[in-house]
């Protein structure tokens, strides 16, 4: 047994935090490559669901609201891709390493308790960033999109976008107990979402009062980001309060987490 | 910290843990571990040890009293306690999905001063099995991944919880090896076990918990000491208690009878055995099933789970009454 022969070993450096986030998020980068289900929610859907978007457009007086079928499409695409590659996905992640005791084991280590859970989001979030980009290139190239008018709020609204769902999955989990119940609980999110929040129907064509409770929802502000990014119809006190509502959701997020989420089963 | 040349690693008082619901896992429990040493927590099932263990590992914070690890609280201070400590928890923790290589290189990105997992792994004896996946390992290989990875910071201190659950005879006695090998190391081990030849062969001081409170604490030898030694045997066909020479000159402390079985107890256990055995000589009658036994760990451990026990059933007693 050669437990104790340390002398020939150097020195090597201390972990950083980037540096352990960086370890975690390729074993989970690996485990989402393993996981079926998880591969088709991030992968298959938000590839296709844009096409019954497009389907849908097709019967709205969207010149009226100075639309187009693009700008009502992609972000509604980015919509799907944030709900289901990175929001359920995470759900699910978050749960399973949870009843794994994957995530108390990590807690045991030099990890953080903020690393642990943006080094696991990690992979989910590329997924959903790279998707994004994919989806852009596809209705630019299929639905003759012009540049956007103002890329900044785009990118703004993606990255909010981002790590909203990673928080808000986060969130859930807290509040969720097993694996299998994992596909049940992000349902009211991605309903509500879909619905309320542009993707179908943009809040342009919906009565003002309906509209004004659904600019509160989650995703409204980021698809309101992505939107008016493309048609650059957004002014500047409109992109503000879209900011505001997607920080406090973030803060919402952050909040649920270190309030109620578990680290552990529940025995 | 430093007195006499004795570094305590570990240092803990008056500790106590609740849990959510109320139930007090912990009841205010004092020990202090010395560098280099092997202290074991030993105790029924519900004891209180994982409890114990998992506020030193930093997991949890305490209801009430101190921990200190290194001279810090393993809790607020958990940046200054982490890079120096290992663990190994009671159970898994482990995606299933990976293989044992990818779950070793993972940790090992997340160690400081990280060994080659590959070197940590054949210190367990799995290089073999680096390319399978965890959900297809048994238990007992599980459980040596656990330990590898919590050597895989060459740790100043060491938290083994249940080591060796799980485990084979041969597996089992390989990591007390491997455990006995690292404190001469100089690494400090705090282990739970359930199993008192675990304690015996491998702890250098050990307490015995039970119901959230520390029993008995010492050396293996001083924990035994407190205890009395055994004789048993079954009474010779025709004989009774009273035919036996009296008792107490042969230094028995006390006795026992079922049926026809006696057990006596006995702080002289070499005096009591030879009159015991010079009176049946004398007599010409042979002592069946005879038994003689010193003090063991064993003795201690059932000593006060049966004080528990004991102590239960007067409060059920007690409670029937009450209504």
């Amino acid at each position: 047994m050669s437990a104790t022969q340390t002398t020939s070993r150097p020195a090597t450096a201390a972990t950083t935090p980037l540096s352990r986030m960086a370890s975690l998020a390729r074993a989970e980068l690996t485990l989402l490559g393993r996981t079926r289900g998880a591969l088709v929610a991030a992968l298959f859907v938000p590839l296709v669901m844009p096409v019954s978007v497009r389907s849908a457009a097709e019967e709205m007086d969207l010149a009226g609201a100075g639309l187009s079928t693009g700008t009502l499409v992609l972000p509604a695409a980015f919509g799907f891709s944030l709900l289901f590659a990175v929001y359920s996905v995470l759900v699910g992640v978050f749960v399973v390493r949870r009843e794994e005791l994957v995530l108390k084991r990590l807690r045991t280590g030099e990890l953080r308790d903020a690393e642990i859970l943006a080094g696991s989001a990690l992979p989910a979030a590329l997924t959903g960033l790279a998707q994004c980009l994919l989806l852009t290139v596809g209705c630019v190239a299929l639905l003759d999109l012009s540049a956007p008018s103002a890329p900044h709020l785009v990118v703004i609204g993606l990255l909010l976008g981002l790590v909203m769902c990673a928080a808000l999955a986060a969130a859930t989990a807290s509040f969720t107990k097993t694996g299998e119940s994992a596909q049940a609980t992000p349902m009211p999110l991605l309903l509500v979402s879909m619905m309320g929040s542009g993707m179908f129907v943009p809040l342009e064509l919906l009565p003002d009062k309906v509209a004004s409770v659904c600019e509160l929802l989650p995703l409204t502000p980021v698809v309101t980001l992505v939107r008016g990014g493309w048609t650059g119809n957004l002014s500047g006190y409109e992109a503000l309060g879209a900011l505001a509502t997607a920080m406090a959701w973030i803060l919402i997020g952050v909040f649920a987490v270190r309030r109620w989420f578990r680290w552990e089963p529940r025995r | 910290m430093e007195t006499n040349g004795h570094e305590h690693v570990i240092e803990v008082t008056d500790l106590r843990r609740v849990y959510g619901g109320g139930f007090e896992a912990v009841r205010g429990i004092s020990f202090s571990v010395r560098r280099g040493e092997i202290f074991a927590l030993l105790g029924t099932n519900g004891a209180g040890k994982t409890s114990t263990v998992e506020l030193l590992e930093g997991l949890a914070e305490p209801a009430g009293g101190r921990v200190r690890v290194l001279g810090h609280d393993p809790y607020t201070e958990r940046a200054a306690v982490r890079p120096r400590t290992g663990v190994m928890l009671q159970e898994g923790g482990f995606p299933s999905e990976l293989t044992v290589a990818e779950t070793a290189r993972m940790w090992a990105g997340c160690v400081s001063g990280a060994r080659p997992p590959a070197e940590v792994l054949a210190l367990v004896g799995l290089e073999a099995k680096a390319g399978t996946r965890v959900k297809q390992l048994s238990g007992g290989q599980r459980r040596r991944l656990d330990l590898a990875l919590a050597l895989l910071g060459d740790p100043e201190v060491l938290f083994l919880d249940e080591p060796s659950t799980g485990l084979d005879a041969e597996g089992r006695r390989a990591t007390w090896e491997l455990v006995s090998a690292l404190r001469d190391g100089g690494t400090t081990v705090l282990l739970t076990t359930h199993y008192l030849e675990e304690a015996e062969n491998l702890a250098d001081r050990l307490a015995i918990m039970h119901d959230g409170l520390i029993a008995t604490t010492g050396t293996p030898a001083e924990v035994t000491a407190a205890e009395p030694s055994r004789i048993s045997f079954e009474l010779p066909e025709g004989y009774f208690v009273g035919d036996l020479p009296p008792l107490g000159e042969l230094g028995v402390a006390g006795h026992e009878t079922e049926g026809r079985m006696i057990r006596l107890r006995t702080r002289e256990l070499q005096r009591t055995a030879t009159e015991l055995l010079m009176w049946a000589a004398r007599a010409g009658v042979e002592l069946r099933r005879l038994d003689v036994r010193s003090a063991s760990l064993e003795e201690a451990f059932l000593g006060i789970a049966k004080n528990v026990s004991a102590e239960r059933a007067t409060g059920t007693t007690t409670k029937e009454y009450a209504a």
